[in-house]
């Protein structure tokens, strides 16, 4: 098993429709420790609007954005004091 | 110490207007949302309109932002089944099971307080506002029977409510909170503005597709059609995509009405028979049912063929595939508008 915190745990929500995509992230960043990264890949632009509002909200961090083909991917960075 | 409240936010003003007029005696609020699968939350509008202007917000968690507080999505999907498909007390004037429904996220709530260490429950629910599950009458009923009891504060409507613990223990200063009633939409307005909350949702039927009749008559097809009450996320995401045309009990099919339904329906491909038109463009169609013999198959392909850009062409040329993915092309001479029994169709 690698380090939780150095390595990037991937989430794939493609064909999820929001908000099952937070509740994705949601669910995995409760599980994991303060500065872990996951990489969420989604296909519901909602996401672009509910991913970082979802964030800002709870105190972590989206650190990139990338739109590839249709795919919307956001690599989100959880935070000592979110939750 | 100061005590901590959990507020149900649906995305509307009035569970908006709870929060804060709870926040705003200094009470730290967090919010939470029940993700049941009915959501009217931005689904259909994911589905059809990708290319569109700016991506449709989720109101819930722009209510939160508002209000500056965190937010809990729960994810209730396999519980709430039970609660669409056995409601105690019966269903409102579609497949909505109101009471049923309000009785079981509040128990949430509370479950949720318990293991969170909050104080009491904040909802937005206004007496005589709705049909049923507001009457005044069902409010003890909803706080006894989802366990909340005293700890169930309704901001809005608490006024006309005997005191609940959290204003008889003066947590919360009861002479700030409000005796609204009834369907008027008025008060809550003027207290949006006094709060200055512009540009929030005003949901017209309810907070959940099960309010609306189209998709009551569909969700009760598929149940009649199956023989028996049940159903998967994927069945009732279906329902809010696309026509639904039953030519006979044994199929139903699904036909996208424009382009984003057909991308969001190719997402089903593996699970699905599926129609498209090859020789004109055209919806992709899915087929709910057992393999289709010939006769069917040529049915399914002509009326998705009425919906095609060759629907007055002689012959269109379709590609059926099969539950294997095996494909193979069907010429069809679409039906005629009048052709298609309006009893086959699923409003
Ligand atoms: S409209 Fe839907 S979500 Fe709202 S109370 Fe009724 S059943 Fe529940």
């Amino acid at each position: 098993m690698g380090n939780p915190v150095n390595d990037i745990v991937e989430l794939d929500a493609r064909r999820l429709l929001c908000p099952m995509p937070v509740i994705r992230l949601q669910d995995c960043i409760k599980q994991l420790p303060a500065d872990a990264r996951v990489r969420i890949t989604c296909t519901d632009p909602g996401t672009l609007h509910d991913i970082p509002t979802w964030c800002r909200l709870n105190g972590h961090r989206v650190l990139t954005t990338t739109e590839q083909q249709d795919d919307y991917i956001f690599l989100v960075h959880k935070d000592a004091d979110g939750s | 110490m100061s005590k901590k409240a959990v507020a149900l936010i649906s995305g509307g003003l009035d569970s908006m207007l709870a929060a804060k007029l709870i926040q705003q005696q200094g009470i730290e609020v967090v919010g939470i949302n029940f993700f049941t699968g009915f959501c009217v939350e931005g689904h259909t509008h994911a589905i059809r309109n990708r290319t569109g202007t700016r991506p449709k917000r989720n109101n819930a968690l722009w209510v939160a932002e508002q209000l500056g507080i965190k937010l809990h999505i729960i994810d209730v999907v396999e519980e709430y089944k039970n609660v669409v498909i056995n409601p105690r007390h019966g269903y409102g004037a579609n497949l909505n099971p109101c009471l049923d429904c309000k009785i079981f996220m509040i128990h949430k709530a509370h479950d949720w307080i318990a293991q969170h260490g909050f104080d009491f429950i904040i909802t937005g629910e206004v007496n005589g506002q709705r049909p049923k599950s507001q009457l005044r009458r069902f409010m003890p009923l909803v706080a006894e029977e989802s366990g909340a009891l005293d700890l169930l504060v309704r901001p809005l409507c608490a006024k006309n409510l005997l005191p609940t613990r959290p204003e008889r223990e003066g947590w919360v200063d009861r002479e700030q909170l409000r005796d609204f009633s009834g369907r008027s939409r008025k008060p809550q307005m003027a207290l949006a503005a006094e709060f200055g909350f512009e540009d929030y949702a005003q949901p017209a039927g309810g907070c959940c597709f099960l309010t609306d009749r189209s998709y009551s008559v569909k969700l009760q097809d598929l149940w009649d059609n199956r023989g028996r009450r049940e159903y998967e996320l994927d069945d009732i995401m279906l329902l809010k995509v696309g026509r639904h045309i039953r030519p006979s009990r044994d199929f139903k099919l699904i036909i996208a009405r424009e382009e984003g339904e057909t991308r969001y329906l190719s997402g089903y491909r593996r699970q699905f028979q599926t129609i498209k038109t090859v020789s004109h463009g055209g919806p992709l169609a899915l087929i709910e049912g057992a393999q289709l013999d010939q006769q069917q198959l040529e049915l399914a392909c002509a009326i998705t063929a009425r919906f095609s850009q060759g629907r007055d062409a002689e012959s269109v040329e379709m590609e059926f595939s099969d539950h294997q993915q095996a494909t193979h092309s069907v010429h069809v001479k679409p039906l005629r508008a009048d052709q298609i029994n309006p009893e086959w169709v699923i409003l």
